[in-house]
């Protein structure tokens, strides 16, 4: 929709063109969640496409997908990708509310920014130990672990002025067995409750999102019987906030889903 | 207006130099320059209807920031054609039928021609970001399907079936809706923005406007001491005295979050919203009322202090709109007489019409110093009336049209922004527009009555009903349009279907301080026939009697009164009855439908089938009038009716009955509609009446020209009228003939008054599948029989089934807007109110009884919002069937499944 109040847009070419913050400014990347609200306090636009960030860089150590990386690009790298987490990504992708027209548009660092409970690309960035790198506004680099990333619904650690650049993803995550699971409240909708699980060592590592308010993690040294997944989950659950209640789906049911989808998990990684 | 900058694009293959502005989205300056097959539907992502191409790649304009298409190539739906003609999917959606009211197919035709042929394969998936609230999108997917299909075999058109009038004008993009018919006549328009209220109750203290006239290109604040003193309702039905005089333009007293509190009028939207957010406004914050039971209790606030007899409310007091208190024989003894009685309470939700076009409406005054209003309206004459009355005008002062209408589904059947839009206008003089956000009608545009029904039925060992009870209480909000005749006709046929000699009805409508509700597709049917046909189902099981024929054993037939309560009108007839076979219909098509193996082998699925039956009055009470011209023109038949075409298809039928009459095809008839200019009086599109009533006065003005050519022609030759045929371009006598260019202009003109009336029925069957562990339902089978007499489109007719199912079933399974603890709207906006989208519904299975109505126009019957009504009642059935639970509350989402099925009592 048309944000009227917006005056005018920054389209800096490098890190030193970003303006200082005022009041009333806000990031642009895909412009999905920007431009679907009313946005009556925002006076001024500063678009990081214009930095160029090329989408997904490969190295030795991984890969390294840039915040205004689309869900597009992501997903089509993750087609022709050989490693075993492609599938993964491609899931995650899939489990965005948004058609593939907003892939087209959305971005990843955007996705992680809103911190939606639901936000694939938050459970995908923890699920696989990303480490995002942020661009401090004093200038400085941070690194923050993705699961440090989001605090909380819609609160994520970014102070005013500060931007995410990039998530990074290690190389050995990228050759990790996972296991996927999401459910919602209708066919192809918003996530109610999105598991994945990962296989380490002989146990596994439980990435929970959507049924929370941000995302958890739980992780079995060995596989775990169902009890124990209902009970450690109902445990680190509790301690994140508790389970997550909003019209996509009752805080009860989503914490059944958990468990059940965790449940499904564990016996499909452990049979593998 | 800040930050405007040029942007270098090339559209449709046209390069072109626009002038955006910084916080624009595309879809606007795509619309601002003319390309308006872009539709605005939600603008904020979730609908699609305004997908285009932007580098060959489809996205939602309305998302993207306008300066990101500089130097980029834009792709509409009216560039999807070439010069050699229609693009392969739009001749698909043509010969398909893919659409009803049009507004949704210029993005879902961008975003079909953008699949390829995996994603074709996955409509589900592909087209979750594409919204259609009429078709229920059976024929988008054959439409679409069809490409993948060998060319060898050329698609062949029913011929009963002709396209509707525009249907090319649609899928090339060309139909122009209410904000799409550029540019006004009288010069540059200009925009309002309304300021609505943050409380559920309270009194407006002061307005200071001072702050918004400061802003440049504000022109006018309108606030309560603008407003005519006079009440009124924005419901509109043929006599306005149907509806309490309870709401003023602009009031000092606010009722629910969201009511309109002021208007800003600016040169531009964005000035209008600054403007808004200048405004100081000092309320004094009341008690509120947020709960029929809040509402009701002895100390509650009254909603409207008004005198009851000048307002036409029933008790202001006790905030009672209207109440009904009715028995037919002795309920006590039918009761008492029973072998088995069954009874249960049954609540609907708070649901959203979702029509894809939003509310719109733009005035001006023409040199004639004549008032003019463009509107998305069902209802253009009774709206001039309600203005002519608001303002104290003669009749000839105040012209309403609309254009083609993006769907209405009643919640059109409202004066909801001509009055605010007339008042500015008539006083600047200049042309003023509004236009509603998608987020203004979760809480400033009627929604479905939330209804508690309690139901209760007494039946004999042998299936013979002995009492019906039915206690109704029906939540209107802050306002009581429609309240009342939607109470009134949910406790009509809803029982008037069931021969049984006790009835008794307790209906009781009341103010709450929350957005009101208004008419809904089906006006009170569906939220009635939840509670009654889920209560039959637990009689006949109780009883050992099959659903259907226990329906079989108690439905109305011919020669049996139809009786409610002492209210209903005695104009009622079985001008057909088709029934039976509807019946027999669902019966037999469920008992050959079949279960899935990897269900039937799984046994966390539970399968089971229900059913259920409605009937419907083919037209709404108390008179219902159609007028119809009928002209030759220069060898041409211009055709001329009061109905507007919102996806109804009445457009259709209409040239249809007018050609069979003229002995012509379809195409051969030019259709002007929906214009206070062209006619006298129309009641207007609702209580699906566009096929059953302006039918039948096009009918009449049919006849009554082919009568005057006859004439016209024994006049010229000699030969007895009763000689002369029509054949096409020409009138043949035995011995002569007379081209219809020689005739002359003739024309004639036809009426109905809609009474007397018939009955349509409907008939829903499902076969479920209810998955234990998560709650999901998956419909395994959807069957429907239709009783519309002789249906004169039956691939139109099919498609108003088919909607109506799926819009019911959104319904029944996902769809409602959710108050907070102050009476604010939670989730106003699609992402958070879920319309069904094509992975969510079942195709259908169509069936039409075979009858003729001897009342109906070429003996139709209505069928547009009935098929709605069974359909949740059938599926709470199946489901409990399947699970043994029985679901008393819409919508029945998985969460609400799952907890039923797992809780503690077993019940929903």
């Amino acid at each position: 929709m048309d944000l009227n109040a917006v005056e005018g847009v920054v389209r800096p070419g490098c890190r030193a063109e970003l303006p200082a913050r005022q009041d009333g400014d806000a990031f642009l990347a895909g412009g999905t969640w920007v431009f679907s609200e009313p946005q009556p306090h925002l006076r001024r636009l500063i678009d990081l496409a214009a930095l160029g960030w090329p989408a997904i860089e490969t190295h030795v150590n991984g890969i390294s997908i840039a915040a205004t990386c689309t869900l597009a690009e992501l997903e089509a790298m993750a087609a022709n990708a050989a490693f075993p987490a492609a599938a993964l990504i491609q899931q995650c992708c899939r489990a965005l509310w948004g058609s593939f027209k907003i892939w087209n548009m959305a971005t990843v660092g955007g996705n992680l920014c809103l911190a939606l409970p639901a936000a694939p690309m938050a459970a995908l960035a923890v699920a696989l130990d990303g480490v995002c790198t942020v661009w401090r506004a004093d200038g400085t680099d941070e690194s923050v672990p993705a699961r440090n990333f989001i605090l909380g619904p819609g609160k994520t650690c970014l102070a005013p002025g500060d931007v995410l650049r990039r998530v990074a993803i290690g190389r050995e995550a990228l050759e990790g067995r996972f296991a996927f699971r999401q459910v919602s409240l209708t066919e192809e909708g918003r996530s109610a409750a999105l598991v994945i699980g990962r296989s380490v060592g002989g146990g596994v590592k439980l990435t929970i999102t959507a049924a929370t308010r941000r995302p958890v993690q739980c992780g079995f040294t060995t596989p775990p019987d169902t009890e124990r997944v209902v009970r450690d989950i109902d445990r680190t659950v509790d301690a994140a906030g508790g389970w997550f209640d909003d019209c996509h789906g009752a805080p009860d049911w989503r914490r059944h889903m958990t468990h059940r989808l965790a449940g499904e998990i564990c016996r499909e990684l452990a049979a593998r | 207006m800040s930050g405007a900058q040029t942007i270098p694009v090339t559209v449709d293959g046209v390069a072109q130099v626009l002038v955006g502005r910084a916080g624009q989205c595309l879809r606007t300056l795509l619309r601002e320059a003319g390309h308006v097959s872009v539709k605005k539907g939600c603008d904020a992502g979730d609908c699609g209807a305004c997908s285009v191409l932007l580098g060959g790649k489809p996205v939602h304009s309305c998302l993207v920031p306008a300066f990101r298409a500089a130097g980029r190539q834009v792709t509409t739906a009216a560039g999807l054609a070439g010069a050699e003609g229609l693009h392969r999917v739009q001749q698909a959606f043509l010969d398909h039928t893919a659409f009803q009211c049009g507004f949704c197919t210029p993005g879902m035709l961008v975003t079909a021609a953008s699949l390829d042929q995996a994603q074709r394969q996955d409509l589900g998936r592909a087209l979750k970001g594409n919204i259609c609230r009429c078709t229920g999108y059976g024929p988008i997917a054959d439409a679409i399907r069809s490409l993948d299909r060998p060319s060898a075999v050329p698609f062949v058109r029913d011929p009963a079936s002709p396209l509707a009038p525009g249907a090319e004008a649609i899928v090339r993009g060309q139909a122009a809706y209410t904000l799409d018919a550029l540019p006004c006549p009288a010069g540059d328009v200009l925009h309002m923005k309304l300021v609505r209220s943050p409380h559920a109750h309270a009194r407006v203290v002061r307005i200071d406007t001072r702050g918004a006239y400061d802003v440049a290109g504000v022109r006018l604040v309108l606030t309560h001491e603008d407003a005519p003193d006079l009440l009124y309702s924005t419901a509109r039905h043929e006599n306005y005295r149907d509806n309490p005089d309870d709401t003023r333009l602009l009031d000092d007293i606010v009722r629910h979050v969201g009511q309109r509190v002021a208007a800003v009028v600016a040169d531009s939207v964005a000035a209008a919203e600054e403007g808004c957010a200048r405004l100081d406004i000092t309320y004094e914050v009341l008690p509120a009322a947020l709960t029929p039971a809040a509402a009701l209790a002895a100390d509650a606030p009254a909603v409207h202090a008004k005198d009851a007899g000048v307002a036409r409310i029933a008790n202001p007091a006790r905030n009672i709109v209207a109440e009904l208190h009715d028995e037919i024989g002795d309920v006590a003894a039918g009761f008492a007489a029973a072998d088995l009685v069954c009874e249960g309470e049954y609540h609907t939700q708070r649901m959203h019409h979702a029509y894809l076009e939003t509310l719109a409406a733009i005035a001006w005054m023409d040199e004639a110093g004549r008032l003019n209003v463009r509107s998305s309206t069902q209802v253009p004459f009774l709206t001039r009336d309600a203005l002519v009355r608001l303002f104290g005008l003669a009749p000839d002062r105040v012209r309403v049209f609309c254009e083609r209408v993006g769907g209405g589904f009643g919640g059109k059947q409202e004066m909801l922004t001509e009055d605010v839009v007339a008042l500015a206008a008539m006083k600047l003089g200049r042309p003023v527009q509004l236009e509603l956000s998608r987020e203004e009608h979760f809480f400033g545009a009627p929604c479905r009555h939330p209804m508690r029904v309690r139901a209760k039925i007494g039946s004999k060992r042998d299936g013979k009903l002995t009492a019906i009870a039915l206690d109704v209480l029906s939540d209107t909000g802050a306002y009581g349009n429609h309240g009342a005749a939607v109470m009134f006709h949910a406790t009509n046929e809803s029982i008037g279907l069931y021969r049984c000699p006790n009835k008794k009805v307790d209906g009781v409508v009341v103010y709450t301080h929350t957005p009101p509700a208004g008419a809904f597709r089906g006006f009170g049917l569906g939220q009635t026939n939840f509670a009654i046909e889920q209560t039959l189902d637990e009689l006949a099981r109780g009883l050992g009697i099959d659903p259907i024929r226990f329906r079989q054993i108690n439905v109305v037939r011919p020669g049996d009164q139809m009786t409610s309560t002492h209210m209903a009108l005695h104009d009622v007839e079985f001008g057909s009855y088709g029934l039976d076979q509807c019946l027999e219909f669902v019966e037999s098509a469920l008992a050959r439908g079949e279960v899935p193996a990897e269900i039937a082998a799984d046994p966390d699925w539970a399968v089971g089938c229900g059913v259920a039956a409605a009937m419907i009055d083919s037209a709404p009470p108390n008179g219902h009038f159609a007028q119809a011209r009928m002209a030759l023109v220069e060898g041409a038949y211009v055709l001329t009716v009061g109905a507007a075409e919102f996806g109804n298809g009445s457009s259709t039928t209409n040239a249809q009955i007018a050609s069979s009459v003229l002995g012509v095809s379809a195409d051969r008839i030019s259709l002007r509609q929906s214009d206070t200019a062209l006619l006298a009086h129309d009641t207007g599109v609702f209580g699906s009446t566009g096929t059953a009533i302006t039918g039948m006065a096009t009918q009449r003005a049919a006849e009554a020209l082919a009568a005057a050519m006859r004439q016209t022609a024994a006049a010229r030759s000699g030969v007895a009228a009763e000689a002369w045929r029509l054949e096409g371009d020409a009138m043949v006598s035995p011995a002569q003939r007379i081209g219809l260019a020689e005739l002359g202009a003739l024309e004639a003109e036809g009426r109905s008054a809609g009474t007397p009336r018939t009955v349509a029925f409907n008939v829903h069957g499902f076969r479920v599948a209810v998955h234990r562990p998560t709650g999901a339902v998956r419909i395994l089978q959807s069957v429907h029989g239709a009783d519309a007499g002789r249906v004169i489109n039956p691939v139109q007719c099919r498609g108003q089934v088919e909607g109506g199912v799926g819009q019911a079933i959104g319904a029944a399974l996902f769809e409602e807007i959710r108050l907070d603890q102050g009476g604010a709207v939670e989730n106003p906006a699609f992402r958070g109110y879920h319309v069904p989208r094509l992975a969510d519904l079942p195709r259908v299975d169509v069936f039409f009884a075979d009858t003729y109505d001897r009342l109906g126009p070429m003996g139709a019957k209505s069928m547009s919002e009935s098929p709605f009504n069974p359909v949740p009642a059938a599926l709470a059935n199946a489901m409990h069937d399947a699970t043994g639970v029985r679901f008393r509350k819409t919508p029945m989402r998985r969460d609400t499944i799952w907890r039923a099925l797992h809780g503690a009592d077993g019940d929903a």
